[in-house]
């Protein structure tokens, strides 16, 4: 069972063991983190921000510490030939034989967090954060991380090739807390992918969080693709920090887990950020997906552009919680905010709960929610031209889709993307070949 | 080819078509004309299999079948095409996307081998230039942000790669140009032979002048109260809408 008594009792022996157990401020913030996990326990649906995300059967479920499975052929597989800076961890473990960093700029860094806790533990200890931010799932994560990527880029770094990372949980029941972060000084530039995949783990959880800290005038462009097995559990939590005149592109594309979570939290610390949050999830079966994204606009002249797409089957259940603060005095914030559901099945549903707290005057805000069925002026055209009834539904899922995918820059990090929803969408394979 | 009889459709417990009978045969070009409201669109709207529509009583035959028993799919595999008024706009499917799947739909029907990509961007590519459409619009969303003279390309551009025995052009002639509207004609009359027909519904008689018609169809209350050759047309340019209306009235007074 997973509940709280089962983790906080393993916590002793995992902190002794960790990566970076000697590091006196990471085992006080791990001990801190455990014990606010201890005192909350898991979210439940009592709080506001988890009021449709239930995680009883997670509490039902247990988790192992796992082995070493065999994963090399998967990973190779999920790589396939794709350029770029290749670090792959094997449920939640650094795994070097699989990984590829390759070459790398001056004053750019991209390793695992373990062997960053031994390099550099003062750079991990500015960005590590602490056990209060999020909620208790992202305290587990800190109490229990051990492994994750830290990247870091000097002044002015730009990375011409994506870094990858790609997360496999291989052993069934595994439970795997990586942390990540990435850290951008001035005007640097790159683009990170966080692949989360399974390789027929079953009921494994995964439980991430992903921290950015932009400096000012940096470029981050952030994928993350969930595909984990229709019956893992994906907690993740991503925050960002910008300073000015930075951009944080964010791509959510969740299609696997019995239960996913993401929460976003993205805060403007300085004037004339830009913050793109695009999202895509598509769920059947019994499964559930959660977003939470908040939007901090806390300084002028800040634009932020939120779209999350839902397609929904079968007794599937979506939810978007989107909250956008305008703080007083941040003039000229440009906000928009959408979210649209595809509702294919009758049983399938849908919440859409955009949250605005606006307290300057100067802001142009915009926000709108759709729920529905697929458009039946579009049926009746490509029908009207010879497509059968279920050629046009596909077609016209697809291409709700393929909207979200569109707004996906770099181009190149959309054919992953693609491939997932081709393998979701029935009829996928002949879809969208042009 | 298509034979209506007395054919009553409704849209919300409304009547708008009230005994339409109209007979078109292969190789010739029909046009239909009548005031706003008049079941012109309605019309299209029936023959193309548009379920928001209710047939209440009537009967079309379409190459020996009964038309209002096909799914719509069948209609227009079977060679029946409709060029909307208002194209409707699909964001995230291309064009090139559509128009292939469009044809193949079409060449399967009629047993033939499906085109692969290569060989549909060869035909399509043909076309376009025809019809005056840039070639970007293949990678474009399905009409999305479109004009209306590119949407109106745009149909006839599937009208020209689909070859439908039967065509019916539904106000193709709004919001277009002069200069578009010729190319709009040219790619229609390229279509005509003697296996072809043609159905040109428009308020205007314009479009005539370079879609030459064989009949000219005078729609009014939901049925056809004068039918005649391209002359006809002219004479409605003329004298505008408001006798034909009020032959309609008095030809509604007289069936009561």
């Amino acid at each position: 069972m997973s509940t709280v008594q089962t983790w906080v009792t393993g916590f002793t022996a995992h902190a002794r063991s960790s990566a970076g157990a000697k590091l006196p401020w990471l085992a006080a913030t791990r001990q801190r983190a455990i014990e606010r996990f201890a005192a909350e326990g898991w979210p439940t649906s009592r709080q506001e921000a988890w009021r449709h995300t239930s995680l009883a059967v997670l509490e039902q479920q247990s988790f192992l510490d796992a082995g070493k499975p065999s994963v090399a052929q998967f990973a190779q597989q999920l790589r396939g030939d794709e350029p770029g800076h290749w670090l792959v961890f094997v449920d939640g473990r650094h795994a070097p034989e699989l990984s590829d960093v390759g070459s790398l700029p001056a004053g750019a860094r991209v390793q695992s967090l373990s062997e960053a806790l031994e390099q550099v533990p003062e750079q991990v200890e500015a960005v590590f954060g602490n056990e209060l931010e999020g909620s208790s799932t992202a305290a587990l994560n800190a109490a229990l991380a051990a492994d994750g990527a830290f990247i870091s880029l000097a002044r002015g770094v730009e990375l011409d090739k994506p870094v990858h990372l790609l997360f496999i949980a291989a052993s069934p029941q595994a439970a795997s807390f990586p942390r990540n972060f990435i850290v951008a000084d001035a005007a640097a530039r790159a683009v990170v992918v966080e692949h989360y995949a399974g390789q027929g783990s079953g009921a494994s959880l995964t439980n991430a969080v992903t921290r950015a800290e932009l400096a000012a005038d940096a470029h981050i462009t952030h994928l993350k693709l969930q595909q984990e097995d229709a019956q893992a559990f994906h907690l993740g939590a991503i925050s960002v920090e910008q300073a000015k005149g930075s951009v944080f592109n964010s791509h959510s594309m969740s299609f696997g887990a019995r239960l996913a979570r993401h929460d976003i939290a993205n805060s403007f610390a300085g004037d004339h950020c830009e913050t793109l949050l695009n999202g895509l999830y598509y769920v059947d079966g019994r499964r559930h997906v959660d977003h939470h994204t908040l939007i901090d606009h806390a300084r002028p002249h800040g634009v932020s552009r939120e779209f999350y797409r839902g397609i929904l089957d079968d007794t599937a259940r979506g939810v978007f919680g989107g909250r956008i603060l305008v703080a007083p005095g941040a003039d000229k914030t440009d906000a928009v905010q959408r979210s649209d559901s595809l509702l294919l099945s009758r049983m399938a549903k849908a919440d859409a709960r955009p949250e605005l707290e606006i307290y300057a005057d100067d802001v142009k805000c915009a926000h709108g929610a759709t729920v529905g069925q697929l458009d039946e002026d579009s049926m009746f055209y490509l029908r009207s031209r010879g497509l059968d009834e279920t050629h046009a539904r596909n077609v016209l899922t697809y291409a709700f889709a393929a909207q979200a995918v569109d707004r996906i820059e770099p181009p190149a990090l959309r054919s992953k993307v693609i491939a997932a929803i081709r393998k979701l969408v029935p009829g996928g394979a002949s879809l969208g070949e042009f | 080819m298509l034979s209506i009889k007395d054919l009553h459709a409704s849209v919300e417990d409304k009547a708008i078509l009230r005994g339409l009978n109209l007979e078109v045969k292969a190789g010739e070009v029909h046009a239909i004309m009548g005031p706003n409201g008049s079941g012109k669109s309605t019309l299209s709207q029936v023959l193309a299999g548009r379920e928001d529509y209710k047939v209440d009583s009537g009967s079309v035959q379409w190459q020996g079948q009964d038309l209002l028993s096909m799914p719509i799919e069948e209609r227009a595999r079977s060679g029946l095409f409709l060029a909307f008024q208002y194209p409707i706009e699909i964001p995230g499917v291309s064009n090139a996307y559509f128009l292939r799947a469009a044809v193949n739909a079409s060449r399967r029907h009629q047993g033939l081998p499906e085109l692969d990509a290569m060989d549909f961007i060869k035909k399509v590519k043909a076309e376009m230039k025809a019809v005056g459409m840039k070639e970007e619009f293949l990678y474009r969303s399905v009409n999305e942000g479109f004009s209306g003279g590119e949407k109106k390309r745009n149909e006839v551009l599937q009208m020209t790669l689909l070859e439908p025995k039967l065509a019916i052009l539904d106000e193709t002639d709004s919001g277009l140009d002069i200069d578009a509207l010729k190319v709009v004609a040219d790619g229609v009359n390229r279509l005509r032979s003697p296996e072809r027909a043609l159905i040109v519904i428009t308020h205007y008689q314009r479009l005539l002048d370079y879609i030459v018609p064989d009949f000219v169809h005078v729609l009014a209350g939901g049925r056809i109260v004068r039918s005649g050759g391209h002359e006809l047309a002219l004479e409605l340019e003329e004298r505008g809408y408001g006798w034909v209306k009020e032959l309609a009235s008095q030809e509604k007074g007289a069936a009561a």
